[in-house]
């Protein structure tokens, strides 16, 4: 009877993962059109379908976290595509995932899209696009929101990334941007700077500031954090040091702008920000990334792959071709600025 | 079967070496160790560093495992003899750790895309898949993982049965008793955290590989994915020998990774991810236990345990 007891166990574990497996065997069959799952019993009845209209093609999307400026740049991608003849749910089907800021499951989602031999993968930040390139390596793979494409191991060179990954890169005008500092405080000579140490793109941008600081007579100071909760910390902490500040696109930093936003409002100290969706939240002002507009340019990248008019091993990463000031109205009467009129005719979008 | 299922039990098999080095602490010495999401990405900054600079896959991690030892050496140190809290221990190695596996790896990222690792060395074997009337259950990596995991495993039990082995478990079990024998419970302690986080910095050089970069960030939440594979495997395979319990943990850890297959699959809305992932976990661990209450009498042992005579 022991004996008896114990083998059932054992069975019954052995058998609960095999059900929980061929639950999503089915599910997996039932939320993926027929068209493009080659299995054995959809096929059969599938089969005429395909032959007289056009195969859809799908798209996998790995975004490694949920924040604004990732949010847009996928947004704009699959409105694009759309533009170009791809609307999601007719031409193509999108599969939207997020790793939600987890390595491994990142790694996870790039296998789903492997097995799923999707047609062209767009994975959004870094650890998504380095999960992507190692897991495929014939699947297309376009990248958005990556500073640095080479220092990543993406590509083998910005011009020619000679295999199957290209993108658009985020790397933003700091130079352009520290420069709106001068132009909303002329007194302003030192510089807060927050940025997360466990993110490579901000280090770039934090380096690219220090290198033009001189040449633009300012100074600047430095706050690593490594986690969000950090962020309001290091603001109090440059309080009376600096007079003004610079956020990079740094995820973590960007995630939590709010606890910036605060101090700097209390303290009348400036804001200004690598990308818009932060002036849109409460920074005065930014010039260049427009992550909708970097998201629509990978989908025209995207578009051509599609039509098999490039690869990605001959097509450049490409920069944010236009880029745009955006203002914060409001923001500056909060930090005590006035936008001087020269810069409110020449911005591009002036939040009220 | 499906790709990602294959690639699920690849990298659950290469969690299963921390899931290992988890229950090492968490079951053996009876000891919640926190140093685990450092000591996790430690193994991943040396073997990513050591790598770039030309050292052999091999040694790389191999000396992650060194590495890894002395940060759970400190952590066991710290506890021991500074008499600090084990959870407030492990708590301040981890921290310390991020500021050093920064420093190891110069910058927050190393991608490995193209290096000679251990994963290229293994892929480059070409070892069939494990094909069965058409069904593919295991990839040749996997088999090689697999067979990896198992001498791991098997080393693992032969130690805990070792004299030290069997000091470093009367230490979890039953510390006074153990004293009395004239056994230094410090040095077991120190001795197991350090083997155990050893473990774990080889999972973390491991799945570097496997993923093609290391990243300051890929320990987070590491103690919590390794806590899991621990107590579903448990649960779900049985803990009634040490052979039965690490086959169980490493099963544990296939397990979980097969959840987060299987709610990526699941096509629901992508910021829901996390909460299927736990959602299936509770199924994972409740339906057993509420099927048998269904069916048999109320058994005096749960799932847990089972007899005697395995």
């Amino acid at each position: 009877m022991l004996k008896q007891k114990k083998t059932s166990k054992i069975i019954q574990s052995i058998l609960f993962p095999l059900v929980l497996l061929s639950v999503t065997a089915c599910g997996q069959q039932g939320a993926a059109p027929a068209s493009n799952q080659p299995a054995a019993p959809a096929t059969e009845t599938s089969a005429p379908a395909p032959s007289t209209e056009t195969k859809q093609l799908t798209i996998g999307i790995s975004q490694f976290v949920e924040h604004p400026a990732l949010d847009a740049a996928r947004e704009g991608f699959v409105k694009q595509l759309a533009k170009n003849g791809f609307e999601d749910g007719k031409q193509v089907k999108i599969d939207v995932k997020s790793a939600q800021a987890s390595m491994d499951t990142a790694i996870s989602i790039a296998q789903k899209f492997e097995a799923d031999k999707v047609d062209l993968v767009l994975a959004i930040a870094t650890p998504t696009a380095q999960a992507a390139a190692q897991t495929s390596k014939e699947i297309p793979i376009l990248f958005t929101a990556v500073t640095d494409p080479v220092e990543a191991g993406l590509v083998k060179a910005m011009g020619k990334p000679g295999a199957n990954v290209t993108g658009t890169s985020d790397m933003n005008p700091v130079e352009e941007q520290l420069k709106l500092i001068k132009e909303l405080k002329a007194d302003a000579k030192s510089v807060g700077v927050i940025y997360s140490s466990g993110e490579v793109n901000s280090k770039v941008q934090v380096d690219a500031a220090k290198a033009v600081a001189d040449k633009l007579g300012l100074t600047i100071r430095e706050a690593a954090i490594t986690s969000a909760t950090e962020v309001k910390q290091a603001a109090e902490s440059m309080v009376g040091k600096v007079d003004a500040f610079y956020v990079p696109t740094d995820n973590m930093v960007v995630s939590s702008i709010a606890a910036v936003l605060g101090v700097a409002e209390s303290q009348k100290i400036p804001v200004i920000a690598g990308e818009e969706n932060s002036v849109k939240s409460g920074a005065i002002a930014t010039y260049g990334i427009d992550y909708t507009k970097l998201g629509e340019q990978t989908a025209d990248m995207a578009a051509k792959i599609l039509k098999g008019e490039a690869k990605p091993a001959d097509m450049a990463v490409e920069m944010q071709a236009d880029m745009k000031l955006v203002l914060n109205k409001k923001a500056a009467e909060k930090m005590g600025v006035t936008i001087p009129q020269a810069m409110l005719d020449r911005a591009g979008e002036v939040v009220e | 079967m499906n790709l990602a299922i294959m690639g699920a039990i690849e990298q659950g098999l290469l969690f299963g070496i921390l899931a290992l080095g988890v229950y090492l602490t968490f079951r053996v010495l009876n000891v919640p160790d926190l140093t685990v999401d450092g000591s996790f990405a430690l193994g991943g900054a040396i073997a990513a560093k050591f790598i770039i600079d030309g050292t052999n896959p091999f040694l790389a991690t191999l000396l992650a495992f060194f590495v890894g030892g002395l940060a759970g050496a400190f952590t066991g140190i710290l506890h021991t003899k500074g008499k600090v809290n084990a959870l407030l221990a492990g708590i301040l190695t981890m921290i310390a750790l991020y500021s050093i596996n920064l420093r190891i790896m110069g910058k927050a990222n190393l991608p490995l895309l193209r290096e000679e690792t251990l994963f290229t060395f293994v892929q480059n074997l070409s070892i069939p898949n494990l094909t069965i009337g058409g069904v593919t259950f295991l990839t040749g990596v996997a088999l090689v993982f697999l067979i990896g995991v198992m001498v791991l495993k098997l080393v693992i039990d032969w130690f805990l049965h070792t004299d030290l082995g069997l000091d470093l478990r009367a230490t979890g079990d039953n510390p006074k008793m153990i004293r009395s024998f004239g056994v230094n419970t410090d040095t077991t302690t120190i001795i197991g955290l350090a083997v155990s986080n050893g473990l774990v910095a080889v999972s973390g050089a491991w799945v570097a590989q496997y993923q093609g970069f290391a990243d300051v960030g890929m320990g987070i939440g590491m103690i919590v994915i390794g806590l899991a594979s621990v107590i579903v495997g448990e649960v779900l395979f049985g803990s009634s020998s040490i052979f039965r319990v690490t086959l169980a943990v490493i099963l544990g850890s296939i397990v979980y990774r097969l959840v987060i297959a299987i709610a990526l699959q699941a096509g629901l809305n992508p910021s829901d991810m996390k909460l299927i992932t736990a959602l299936i976990v509770i199924i994972a661990l409740t339906v057993p236990t509420i099927a048998k209450g269904i069916w048999k009498k109320p058994a005096v042992r749960a799932v847990r345990g089972g007899s005697s005579d395995a």
